[in-house]
């Protein structure tokens, strides 16, 4: 019954939050302001994930193909492809929910918990749509951008990782990242992003704005907001990897 | 001037508001008392309209808040200021964006225009070089101050405050009550205040509504609640030996 209950209240949430902004001007600053908060603010993590984890790929990929029958280029191949497919925008976006859904919900459900949007409802404002459509529109239009960064870092770290332990040559894996590429594979995973980015700011918002009681309910909400973000990322990679690559 | 029939509120089976009625003048203060989980601030909430009532109606200037559609209420709003318990200020905003926030999303004047009047609002308030704080950089009768000068930054024409003396000193609960009365006079608002601060009920209590488990117990002026007789007033009122010997001289 939760859940259903849950659902309905989100259902209703959203509709209210895409409504028409009370004044462009002050939306467009606060989409701005969210792109920076959300998105720029997370480079540091991307870039270091996605280096460290581009390397890891490589360094397994290559113990686990080390046959004299496999090429040595299968390796940039593998781990090129794990990045574009899997690693750039499910587990980043995994690893936003979160840092940024803990963000979104706390910042939220404290200003729920401090009467600030009761502040805003009594000014006649639609404070759901408000507070939540500016990061809506900053996380979706920032979050490929996140991506596409993560996938070109990721191919570094795995090309500096396999020629710092030379198991595979510098042109090998050049070749191997070359060697049949997809840009569809590309596409999909900006989708996928832009889906992601949609369920991480939508979900931490809703935990957050029905935040109901003081700084330990603050602290639910973030986690309630990370769970369910990551639990949707998880179900929606799985339809959306059905659809788009069957 | 504010009308209040037969309002009631429920949250599930439980009666917070037992259909109160009353009406709240223009140009006076008029404050609610009750003991803590009276269902004061389920009334301000449902008067406001951020507690939907389950029957009954609320009357401003007339108008029926009830049958208004959203763009109705959304104009009523603007003619409304709110001071909260905790002032509700934002957090990542300075005490200069608080102020100028509502002529942000509801005029169209200059940045001239919004800092005359961001000016005034403050300088009303008697605040001085405090515009590029963070309301967490302030006291708290500051930020409270700061928060009356948000509610009046549109010229309201209805001012609700919710416990504006908690959290503060007994010197600064005087200035906080002054400023609200000054202001209440001087732009002819219906204000509508919570208290069970008891200096505040006789000091500006223009008129006083006493409720009691959600039921209007009696309601008059801080002249007449020295006279008055209600065992559930009397015991709340002058619970303190002070306000015993106070009543007992007069």
């Amino acid at each position: 019954m939760s859940l259903f209950y849950h659902i309905g209240r989100y259902s209703l949430f959203i509709r209210r939050v895409f409504s028409r902004p009370e004044k462009h001007g002050v939306f467009i600053k606060q989409v701005v302001r969210e792109i920076d908060k959300l998105g720029v603010d997370s480079l540091g993590i991307v870039i270091i994930i996605s280096t460290f984890i581009g390397a890891v790929i490589t360094l397994q990929t290559s113990y686990n193909i080390d046959m004299p029958l496999i090429p040595r280029y299968t390796i940039g191949l593998a781990a090129r492809d794990s990045i574009l497919l899997e690693f750039s925008s499910t587990i980043v976006c995994l690893i936003l929910a979160g840092k940024v859904g803990s963000n979104i919900a706390s910042e939220i459900g404290t200003m729920r918990v401090t009467e600030q949007i009761d502040a805003l409802d009594v000014m006649g404002i639609n404070s759901k749509g408000f507070l939540v459509l500016p990061k809506v529109v900053g996380l979706m239009f920032i979050i490929p951008f996140l991506v596409i960064l993560s996938m070109a870092i990721g191919i570094i770290g795995g090309w500096l990782a396999g020629a710092l332990t030379g198991v595979v040559p510098s042109s090998e894996y050049i070749y191997g990242v070359q060697y049949s590429f997809k840009p569809f594979y590309v596409v999909y995973s900006l989708i996928k992003s832009v889906v992601f980015g949609f369920i991480i700011a939508t979900v931490s918002s809703y935990w957050g704005y029905y935040t109901d009681g003081g700084a330990l309910e603050v602290g639910k909400s973030s986690t309630m907001a990370v769970v369910s973000s990551s639990v949707l990322i998880l179900l929606f990679n799985l339809l959306l990897t059905q659809l788009l690559l069957t | 001037m504010i009308e209040l029939v037969n309002v009631c509120k429920s949250f599930d089976e439980k009666e917070v508001l037992k259909g109160i009625s009353t009406v709240f003048q223009q140009g006076q203060t008029n404050l609610i008392i009750g003991q803590s989980g009276s269902g004061k601030t389920v009334l301000l909430k449902t008067i406001v309209g951020l507690l939907d009532m389950s029957s009954g109606d609320v009357l401003y200037d007339g108008r029926c808040f009830k049958s208004m559609n959203v763009n109705e209420r959304k104009s009523l709003h603007q003619e409304i200021g709110m001071l909260f318990q905790g002032s509700a200020l934002f957090d990542s905003s300075t005490v200069e964006e608080n102020v100028r926030f509502p002529m942000d999303m509801f005029t169209n004047w200059s940045v001239e225009q919004k800092k005359e009047r961001v000016k005034f609002c403050l300088d009303r308030v008697h605040l001085d070089n405090v515009n590029d704080l963070l309301p967490s950089e302030i006291s708290g009768g500051m930020q409270k101050r700061v928060a009356i000068a948000r509610a009046i930054a549109l010229n309201p024409k209805y001012l609700f405050c919710d416990e504006p003396n908690s959290g503060l000193d007994p010197k600064t609960s005087i200035v906080i009550d002054e400023l609200i009365q000054e202001i209440t006079k001087e732009f002819d608002i219906t204000t509508v205040i919570n208290t069970h601060d008891m200096n505040s009920v006789i000091g500006m209590g223009d008129k006083i509504l006493f409720i009691h488990n959600g039921k209007k117990h009696w309601e008059g002026s801080k002249d007449d609640i020295f006279i008055a007789q209600n065992e559930e007033l009397d015991s709340f009122i002058f619970a303190s030996k002070l306000f015993r010997s106070i009543k007992e001289k007069r």
